[in-house]
């Protein structure tokens, strides 16, 4: 049995509305399938599931909005119940089966005192589900219809370490809501109590006049805690892009329309790759550490024609062929703008880029999205009077920022980190 | 292709690349990535789906000629 929660779509995020749910309980799942649709203050997104299994129970309705971590559906993993719940669903007419129970809910309704005999299973082919037993086994009222999560509870269970933690930040576990199993109090509950302020109410389903207001509330919330939380460096430099701006026209002179490249794309992998050598630059901070992390997601600042910005991940960048960027780039900035964007693009972008200058600046210096470490930015592409082995003459050039987080590393770090970017972006054929 | 016809291209094309672009609001000489703010994707879309509508392979460097409305109209008249 697994719980499916409402994800954290991002750092800003702090509850979530169900929009549709695309699966029905019964419906079995794949980790990384889509199985439901959220609206955030931000944006739309598909949300993946991690378990695979069979959709036991879904305990949200459809236009209810609930806190992070909130349990949406139970789920029953393969390996545990729905071995046993796999019988052919019973015949459209004639007398039902008996019900099917697996061990586990038998021992569960022994324990409550539920006479399984008297329970029509909710599950796969009429099963009797543990959700089932749960149901029959509380106190008789309008409870009952109430999913568990909303039941009081004298004191939740909870793992050793969020115990530690809600010691250190003087959080009182038993007023928590637990996402781990069982409905157990886990760090992230702890650590998301201490962030969302009492004052702060979760927000109202979001209607698309109100969205506007509400995402630059998200987005002002979010960049005064990284103002507050994180102590930002900057840095810049002038990189000469004489060579991939050639690169880039000798490669589409030969490519059809469709197949062209622009050079965010160039900048995008250069960035990505700088990072393998000086990977203090992607990661997260959590709990006052820095954790590196292998994978290369960077999110992409996507500026929203409404409104706002958005910066969804491109995953694996430094593994993709400019190619399969440059399509992957395109889905991405189209589906924040018009569409729907996924929960894994939103949740785990490990280092940001910004482009913002595409549309006129020179410089950017941007700020870091939590609890990411650093944010590479680009101005505009132009001309310059630049001097070169003697030579004055007029070069293409960008400028590149760096913030970055003074508690993972320093400007000497950055300034090599920038002097990477530029020395891959010099051997374009090679990204 | 008339001026007309040109004109209505560019108007549809751009409706799908930025639903929210006016393009009333684009003045004579105005360039369209700054008149509606438009990036380097944007712009390869419109220009793909200018190619889409025509059949015209429009070489990269023929972009600059695309960069405002009177341009284009010019750009989509002249070449058939």
């Amino acid at each position: 049995m697994g719980d499916f929660t409402m994800p954290s779509l991002g750092a800003d995020m702090e509850a979530g509305t169900i929009a549709q749910w695309l699966v029905k309980p019964g419906d079995e799942v794949h980790r990384g399938g889509i199985v439901a649709v959220v609206e955030t203050e931000k944006s739309t997104m598909e949300v993946e599931i991690f378990e695979s299994g069979v959709i036991d129970e879904l305990l949200v309705h459809e236009g209810e909005s609930v806190p992070v971590g909130t349990v949406l559906a139970h789920v029953t993993t393969r390996t545990a119940e729905a071995v046993t719940a796999a019988p052919p669903p019973p015949p459209p007419s004639g007398p039902l089966p008996p019900p099917v129970v697996s061990p586990v809910v038998r021992r569960l309704a022994e324990r409550s005192g539920v006479d399984l005999a008297v329970l029509s299973g909710s599950g796969l082919g009429g099963t009797v589900t543990r959700a089932d037993v749960e149901r029959a086994a509380q106190p008789t009222g309008d409870e009952g219809a109430r999913p568990e999560w909303a039941l009081g509870r004298a004191g939740p269970r909870s793992s050793p370490l969020a115990r530690r933690l809600a010691a250190e930040l003087g959080v009182d576990l038993s007023a928590l809501r637990g996402s781990g199993p069982h409905g157990s109090v886990v760090e992230r509950d702890v650590r998301l109590a201490v962030e969302v302020r009492p004052d702060e109410t979760p927000p109202a389903p979001v209607a698309p006049e109100d969205r506007q207001a509400a995402m630059r509330r998200a987005i002002g919330a979010l960049m005064a805690r990284s103002k507050r939380e994180i102590p930002h460096y900057y840095l810049s430099t002038t990189i000469d892009l004489t060579a991939p701006a050639a690169w880039l026209e000798q490669t589409n002179l030969e490519r059809p329309i469709t197949g062209r490249l622009i050079m965010s794309v160039l900048l995008l992998k250069a960035t990505a790759l700088a990072v393998k050598a000086v990977p203090e630059m992607n990661g997260f901070m959590g709990g006052g550490t820095f954790a590196s992390s292998e994978a290369v997601h960077v999110g992409v600042a996507v500026s929203l024609r409404t409104g706002g910005v958005i910066a969804p991940a491109i995953h694996n960048v430094d593994q993709l062929t400019l190619d399969e960027l440059m399509t992957g780039l395109k889905d991405l900035v189209g589906r924040a703008r018009t569409g729907v964007l996924r929960t894994s693009e939103m949740s785990d972008p490990t280092i940001t880029v910004t482009n913002l200058g595409e549309l006129g600046v020179e410089t950017v210096f941007g700020v870091i999205y939590p609890p990411q470490v650093a944010l590479v930015g680009f101005g505009r592409v132009t001309e310059r009077a630049w001097a070169r082995d003697g030579m004055l003459g007029v070069h293409p050039c960008v400028t590149a920022t760096l913030s970055a987080d003074h508690r993972v590393s320093d400007g000497h770090r950055g300034g090599r980190f920038l002097a990477e970017i530029d020395r891959l972006l010099q051997e374009p054929g090679k990204l | 292709m008339t001026n007309d016809e040109a004109r209505q291209l560019i108007r549809s094309v751009l409706h799908q690349v930025a639903p929210e672009a006016d393009l009333d609001e684009v003045g004579a000489g105005e360039t369209l990535q700054e008149a509606l703010d438009l990036d380097s994707m944007d712009f390869l879309n419109f220009v793909v789906g200018l190619h889409e509508a025509t059949g015209l392979e429009i070489p990269e460097r023929d972009y600059p000629q695309l960069s405002t409305v009177e341009g284009c109209v010019t750009y989509l008249t002249s070449a058939g």
